[in-house]
């Protein structure tokens, strides 16, 4: 109950597949989604494989909670060894995908091998294909959506596939669903591309059953009021998560121009007002908000472009409304590019999802670009006669479109900032963690946020720990292991479940144990959760250990830890995290090389 | 009395919540395969439009019904499918001009809105007001109210 108890395991390299039953040993132990997909990683491929290789494994997860009336039900993670990073990935999306797979009868759906030729999976409950992608390999996400809705005369299917960026190995490339939703971080569209695997459609008609109905649906109705009632919550429906840059211009801790400044002069042009407000044609960006798969937050934006904008005045075929800025594409195409012209944001924004990149990613990787630009390290000659300067509003929007179909200087940006500045002799330059670009926060100005990227078991990213309340409350490093520790292993147990991470504006552990608990048979609690949190967050670093990591990847820019923040509550700053990390390997119960001791394995039953 | 079902597609944002609902309420299961409402989505998202059975007061489906499997309950007005009845001809989803009735195939009969006995478990989960319960003969009230406050020219004219 809750969880289907099965799972598809495609072979991608014979062209055959297989319904296996769930291991329901590992779903107790791990749950779902994040999870459950990271225990299936580990023991079922070599952490020390080739991302691109025919050895890595590429698994869709679905948790027990997807597919289920509790609120933000949509979600699933992608999960395989990430090309960006040679690190384990897991990212997640929402839409309607990862319910419809669920759907389908399956808690998981396990790509192993890669096709001889390029193939997409059909999937209608039980009747699984493998079919030619000759006609949408080349094609963009938008198109092949469409296309395979249209051949299969099912307009209920629903498809993640990759772009051209996943094709051809952008190494941050995404897998996204439902046209603007994305598994967007570590390059698993890339592992995608590399197996030849262009999409994966899905209709599913079996639907979820729960173990307790009644007690299901009260905790439903329970969970559903707090969040209703929560000022957070009210805020991303009327804002989306893109009120977050207000408040990172004042705090000073929005990274600008490649991280050298933390505040930037144009966030009133890119703020929710500003979507909000007619612009001089009295064109609006944004027209509505949108939810995901059982989402009664609903932060998602749905915009449009001014139609005079010199990105689409020729081009009407990009007049349609799609998916608007949130506050990781707003900071990606804007503060940290210098870019404050909202509708070349959102145009931007249309390349990622048509073309299937991560924003994030391309963005830093674009800063770190115009950075060299600017020191001269590299020159029109090398970007294809575009002046790449920091608030180019036209580089922004033509280099996405160039990445995105891997067209000339695209290319060079298609490796990622860690590869592009060490190629042009100044690693300094590019703001990553294990070789994944920085989310749009300053790890001077928010030192737990800081001690987050560098531990996060997939490359800096904002979205594995939760310590803002503990940064702004105090500036300095001290006593943010403990809070980064405890958020990280709350983190994965939510994102093991099935649900959206965005749901702890007004829940903590015990709302998802109640849904857990009534929904999954055995008994759920706040601290088996809180501990299979732990026991995942633990396996991932066993992976990345596995895979060649050290302590020494556990580490930020030197830019983080030597130039002190200019602006802001937190001037003067660097990260403390020479200061931070021991506490934090301390917290974890890991030796002083970062390495989990005997007694931690045991005790999480490793 | 009756009561029908008022959508404001304005209000929509596709969540799905509805089709959980209502599948969860006939058939004991989270799919929104047997939902009997479904929200649809136009240009990218750009538009969600929620839609069911109306209740036809003169029904086609209940008319072309061969074997008068379908009745209009005393108490909510709703063309209701007798299972016991239903044959699974299908003719009433020829018969029915909006599409709101549909065959099961796991069934083999035709289900249809039944406004759950008049409790209906859409407009109850409805997160954000576009799916509610009313008057039957007042479902344009809410609309004229709209359209009433902006006839009234007074607040202007003290300016």
């Amino acid at each position: 109950m809750s969880w289907q108890g099965r799972i598809l395991r495609v072979d991608l390299t014979e062209g055959t597949h297989r319904v296996e039953p769930l291991n329901m040993e590992w779903a107790n132990a791990y749950l779902g989604e994040r999870g459950l997909g990271t225990k299936y990683l580990w023991e079922g491929m070599d952490p020390k494989a080739d991302p691109m290789g025919p050895e890595n494994m590429l698994i869709f997860a679905t948790g027990p909670l997807t597919g289920t009336m509790a609120s933000t039900s949509g979600r699933y993670a992608v999960l395989c060894k990430g090309p960006l990073t040679g690190a384990i990935a897991c990212s997640n999306s929402g839409g309607k995908f990862g319910a419809e797979l669920k759907f389908a009868g399956y808690d998981l759906l396990i790509l192993e091998g890669r096709s001889p030729q390029p193939v997409y999976l059909h999937i209608v409950n039980d009747r699984v294909e493998i079919l030619p992608a000759d006609e949408i390999w080349g094609t963009t996400v938008w198109h092949t959506e469409e296309h395979l809705k249209a051949k299969h005369q099912n307009p209920l299917l629903k498809v993640a596939s990759i772009g051209q960026a996943g094709e051809q190995g952008v190494r941050y490339a995404c897998v996204v669903n439902d046209l603007h939703r994305a598994a967007g971080r570590s390059g698993v569209g890339a592992v995608m591309g590399s197996k030849n695997l262009k999409a994966v459609a899905v209709h599913g008609t079996v639907g979820v059953r729960v173990k307790d109905g009644k007690r299901f649906m009260q905790a439903v109705k329970e969970t559903n009021k707090l969040l209703a009632e929560s000022e957070g919550r009210q805020d991303l429906t009327a804002n989306g998560t893109d009120s977050m840059i207000d408040m990172m211009q004042e705090w000073g801790g929005l990274p600008t121009r490649n991280f050298c400044e933390v505040q930037f002069e144009g966030t009133d042009k890119l703020n929710p007002a500003a979507m909000q407000t007619p612009n001089e044609h009295g064109h609006t960006n944004l027209i509505t908000n949108k939810a995901c798969f059982g989402c009664t937050i609903a932060c998602g934006r749905i915009a449009h472009i001014d139609p005079q904008h010199f990105t689409i005045v020729n081009r009407p075929q990009y007049r349609h409304a799609s998916g608007g800025l949130e506050y990781e594409t707003a900071y990606a195409f804007g503060p940290v590019v210098g870019v404050d012209d909202i509708d070349a944001l959102t145009f931007a924004g249309y390349m990622m999802n048509e073309h299937g990149m991560d924003p994030i990613s391309f963005g830093a990787t674009l800063a770190a670009a115009m950075e060299l630009f600017e020191i001269g390290a590299i020159a029109e000659k090398d970007t294809d006669g575009i002046a790449l300067d920091f608030g180019n509003a036209e580089a922004l929007t033509v280099m996405a479109e160039k990445t995105g179909k891997g067209e000339g200087f695209g290319k060079i940006l298609g490796m990622g900032s860690k590869l592009m500045c060490e190629k042009y002799g100044h690693p300094e330059l590019s703001m990553t963690v294990k070789g994944q670009e920085f989310a749009g926060y300053d790890s001077r100005a928010l030192q737990g946020m800081g001690l987050g990227y560098a531990t996060s078991n997939r490359g800096a990213c904002h979205l594995k720990h939760d310590v803002f309340t503990e940064d702004m409350e105090d500036v300095s490093g001290n006593g943010k292991a403990k809070p980064v520790k405890e958020s990280q292993d709350r983190v994965a147990v939510i994102d093991s479940t099935g649900l959206c991470l965005f749901t702890t504006a007004a829940w903590g552990v015990p709302e998802f144990a109640k849904l857990v608990d009534a929904a999954c048979e055995g008994e759920w609690d706040e601290a088996r959760l809180t501990e299979i949190g732990e026991r995942t967050w633990t396996l991932e670093r066993q992976f990345n250990l596995a895979a060649g990591l050290t302590k020494a990847d556990d580490t930020l820019p030197k830019r983080m830890l030597e130039d002190p923040v200019p602006t802001g509550n937190a001037k003067g700053k660097v990260a403390e995290l020479g200061k931070m990390l021991p506490e934090y390997y301390e917290a974890r119960g890991w030796t002083r090389e970062g390495v989990p001791s005997n007694e931690t394995l045991a005790r999480l039953g490793l | 009395m009756y009561k029908s079902l008022l959508i404001d597609p304005d209000k929509c944002t596709s969540c799905l919540q509805c089709e959980m609902a209502c599948s969860y309420e006939h058939e004991g299961v989270f799919n929104p395969a047997k939902s009997r409402i479904k929200v649809f989505e136009f240009e990218h998202g750009k538009r969600a439009i929620p839609y069911t059975c109306t209740q036809c007061a003169e029904a086609w489906c209940m008319h072309a019904c061969p074997v008068e499997a379908i009745t209009k309950s005393a108490t909510t007005g709703a063309m209701e499918v007798d299972e016991d009845i239903c044959v699974g001809c299908k003719v009433c989803t020829i018969a029915c001009p909006f599409g709101t009735v549909n065959y099961n195939q796991d069934t083999g009969k035709v289900a249809k809105c039944d406004l759950c006995g008049g409790d209906p478990q859409c407009a109850e989960a409805c997160p954000t007001g576009a799916i509610v319960y009313v008057d039957a003969d007042w479902t344009g009230l809410e609309r004229m109210k709209q359209w009433a406050v902006r006839s009234d020219n007074r607040e202007a004219a003290r300016g």
